[in-house]
Parts: structure tokens; sequence; C-alpha cells
């Protein structure tokens, strides 16, 4: 076992930065990143890591200088939150569309207006469909090993994408929580030495990046693009495996807890699921068969493999951290709604909206969400599809 | 040439050959082309010089004819033409006539 510390989530990634050591790093600061950036910006002043700092203007130029120096052949990172993220949403495309494995914490925060630096999912959510791979974590444990695992996965040669990795803005950014971090050295050798791939600055070989491609053939680059996401959840699990072989903690596309028998369930991301699985056990104890699915791989969706584990429930309510204007269900209960959509017989879906801009999730909501669901299983009625929790009338 | 296939498309839109935008003919959009009036030519190279792209040829020294496969149809050389005696060595006529 490595070493254990009480450490906040922003400090447990910069740490597990700090052990990648990557080439270059563009930060910018937001709230609630900020904290992040400036912990590694400390270690590459202090010589710490030898990552080349380019202290940018915007993230729309913090992801530029990202993309600009990951196709010159570097291991890449910056992390951005909220307006941030909206900021880079071009360039995003241009990061996964180029196949640069560049790795971004993203400290989930509320999008404006009206203006809100807490904890929210809006701005991940925006940028869920933009080619980028994304990791969701629970706790500041969980991204720590993300962000390790992350390299791995971007930088595997048969994706080459680049990878965010989702925490809760103050909730894991903010609160100290015991972790255990591993050795350096271990670190070191489970991301390995950086390869490169059709590097600008190889001379010899001479490329380009980012072509015009016209109408005769950008839809063949847009379905080979497709295609490499199918190969991603193995990739994510081979890499799983080889880091429980080093820190002992057990990693999947999802987690399930007890929800092998279960009869209802919550399907919940990232902090609030921790809250949610105490809930879980105390209905367990009053003999109520609940169970909870927390994704991990958000993007791409496996959508097959969480279909069937959600089969068999008689009643799921999937919680959303972040609101969908469009007047439609919010964006993790339209993933799952997909997910369940072949099967013939499928549990009964509702949707509830929580903890928008840092509102805080309590375990009475979770009761309140999982009593209805009882009353939904038995009577098969339902009687909103789509609720918000804790709003005052 | 047969197009390829999405399967054979380069990872990343990356181009791996050097000098390959010789190959994209970018002449195709022209609406007007310019002429080449060899009589009132002065050989003063102005067109080689403002042309945006490479669509204008020297040989030895001396302008030689347009590449039209690379030729917009801007009609900077023509503007730029100083012609011999103010008869201009290029005009611009429409593309098709």
């Amino acid at each position: 076992m490595g070493k254990v510390v009480a450490v906040t989530g922003n400090e447990a990634v910069a740490e597990a930065l700090r052990q990648v050591n990557p080439d270059v790093c563009a930060a910018y600061p937001i709230t609630p990143q900020t904290d992040m950036m400036q912990r590694f910006a400390v270690f590459a002043n202090n010589g710490k890591v030898k990552t080349e700092m380019i202290l940018v203007e915007s993230e729309h130029s913090a992801m530029s200088a990202c993309v600009g120096a990951s196709a010159a052949g570097g291991r890449v990172v910056t992390a951005t939150s909220s307006q941030g993220l909206a900021l880079m949403w071009e360039i995003l495309f241009i990061a996964s569309g180029s196949r640069l494995p560049i790795v971004m914490p993203v400290v989930n925060r509320a999008l404006s207006a009206p203006l809100n630096i807490h904890g929210d999912h809006s701005d991940a959510m925006g940028a869920r469909d933009c080619g980028w791979i994304q990791l969701w974590s629970e706790n500041a444990q969980e991204a720590y090993d993300n962000a390790i695992q992350a390299f791995r996965i971007a930088e595997h040669m048969d994706i080459r994408l680049p990878v965010m990795v989702c925490l809760d803005g103050f909730i894991i950014s903010h609160s100290i929580e015991r972790i255990e971090y591993l050795d350096d050295e271990l670190v070191k050798n489970f991301v390995g030495e950086y390869k490169q791939l059709n590097p600008l600055l190889d001379v010899e070989h001479p490329v380009s990046y980012g072509p015009l491609i016209l109408p005769d053939y950008y839809m063949e680059f847009r379905r080979a693009q497709a295609e490499v996401m199918t190969k991603v959840a193995d990739v994510v699990l081979d890499v799983a495996k080889d880091f429980e072989k080093i820190s002992g903690r057990k990693y999947g596309l999802f987690e399930t807890y007890r929800l092998d028998d279960a009869e209802i369930g919550l399907v919940i991301l990232n902090s609030a699921a921790g809250t949610s699985k105490d809930v879980i056990d105390e209905f367990r104890s009053k003999g109520i068969k609940a169970g909870i699915l927390k994704p991990r791989l958000y993007r791409p969706f496996p959508y097959k493999e969480i279909g069937e584990v959600l089969k068999h429930l008689k009643a799921v309510c999937v919680l959303d951290r972040a609101d969908a204007f469009g007047a439609s269900y919010g964006p993790l209960f339209m993933d799952i709604a997909s997910s369940i959509y072949p099967y013939k017989d499928k549990p009964i879906l509702i949707n509830k909206i929580y903890g928008l801009g840092g509102r805080d999730y309590l375990p009475e909501h979770a009761e309140l969400v999982l009593n209805e669901l009882v009353e939904i299983a038995k009577t098969g009625k339902v009687k909103t599809f789509k609720e918000y929790i804790g709003v005052r009338e | 040439m047969k197009l390829k296939g999405w399967k054979e498309v380069n990872p990343g839109a990356v181009i791996t050959e050097a000098g390959s935008a010789l190959k994209f003919k970018t002449g195709s959009w022209r609406a007007f082309r310019p002429k080449w009036i060899e009589e009132n030519c002065i050989q003063c190279l102005f067109c080689w010089i403002y042309c945006p792209d490479m669509a204008i040829k020297v040989k030895d020294g001396k302008r030689a004819e347009f590449d039209y496969d690379y030729c917009k149809g801007c009609g900077i050389c023509a503007l730029e033409c100083p012609g011999k005696k103010g008869n201009k060595a290029i005009v611009m006529e429409e593309e098709g006539k």
C-alpha cells in the first residue's frame, strides 16, 4: 500500500499529474479548478516535474496550446471548469478529431447565467459529444486513480483520444479526504514512456495536422472517428486490470452497488453516489431490494453493458446534476433510457434533477426517491416522469 | 482516382506525405480566368509577385504561362499589371467563354 494522506481532490489530482510528469501543461485558472493548476505550477517551479508550463490568457488558448504541443509530440495536460470548458468548445473537437491524447481534469461546475461557481455537471454534460473520453469520479481517490489511468487510456495506440477526468467542484475538489497515494516509481512505470505518433517535430517525416477536408472525405473521417470509440471500453477495462495490480483498487465501466438482486435502483454520477449508497443500505435493512448504478465511463457510453445490468429491475430513477433546456429529460436519463430501450421487459424509468449549482444532495432526497420507486414498482403508475428535487415552490 | 472508404483514411486526418497540396487542384472554383497577352508584357513580374497562389510560372527568369490548376481567378494579377503603354498584358475573361 502506498502513502495514506488527507488531501483535497484538487491536491490529489495535482499529485497524480506530478507523478506522471507530462511534457507540457497549459494552464488558465478558473474556480474551482484554480487550486489544482496552481499546485501543479508549484511543482513545475520547484523542479519536481520537468513540465513546460504555458500560462495562457484564456481556456480557448489553453486547449489550443495543448493541441499544438500534443501534435508536436508531447504528453500534454490542462484542467478546467465550467465556462472554461465552454470556452474550449471548438478546440475540443479539434483535439479529438486530430486524435491527440490530451488529458484534462474537469472540476465540474455550473454554467452561467446566473453566475454560479459550485458543483454541477452542466459543463461536462455540454461537452459529452465532442469526441472526448469521459471518466467520472465519486471521490478524491477515484479522481486520483482516474487521472493516472487516463494517460494510459488516451495514449493507447488503438485509441489516441483525449480524456476528461470529471470530479465534482468543491464537494470533491476542496474537501479533504483520506486517500492512498501510489509510489512515484509505480505510477511512472504504470504510465510508461510517452510514445509519439506522427509528431510535427519529427523533421525526417513531415506531417500536416488539421487539413481542410471537403464533402468528398469529411464523412469518412467522422465515421472512422466513431469507430475508434467502439474500442475504448476494452482499453478502459484492460487499463483498470493493470491498475488493480498496482493499487488493489478495482475499476470497471461503471460501479454497481447491491444491484444484482435489486428491484428498484438509482443511477447517479460522482459524489452523490456515495450519499445514496448509505441510504440504499438503510432500505436494504428494511428488506427493500434497492441498488445503485454509478457510471464511470460516460463517453463512450457503455449502452449494452448498462442495459444488461438494469433490465431486470422494476423501477429506476436516473438522477441528473444537469438540466436539459430543450424542455427534455436530463442527459444521463436519456442515455439510460437508450440503454434499456432494446429490451422487451424493462424497468419503468423516472428522472430527477438535483443539486444544481452546488445545492446539497441529502440522504432524505435519496429516501424520497426510493420510496417513490417502491410505489412505482408496486403499482406500475408514474405521477411525473421528470421532477426537481429540493426546489422551492 | 477511386475515393477511399472510411476504413482506409488516415487516423486524425493527419497528412503524412510532404508537398501533397500540389495534388489538391484548386483552379476549379474560378468564375473568371486571366488571359496573358504576351505582346503587351514588359516582363516586370508584378503578376508573379502579387499572385496569392502559385498560378504564375516563371521560366528562365521570364514570365511563362498561367498554371490554371491553381488559379482561382481573383484578378489581382490583371489589376496590378502595368502593361505596355497602357495596354494590359493580363485581362480577365469569363470562364467557359
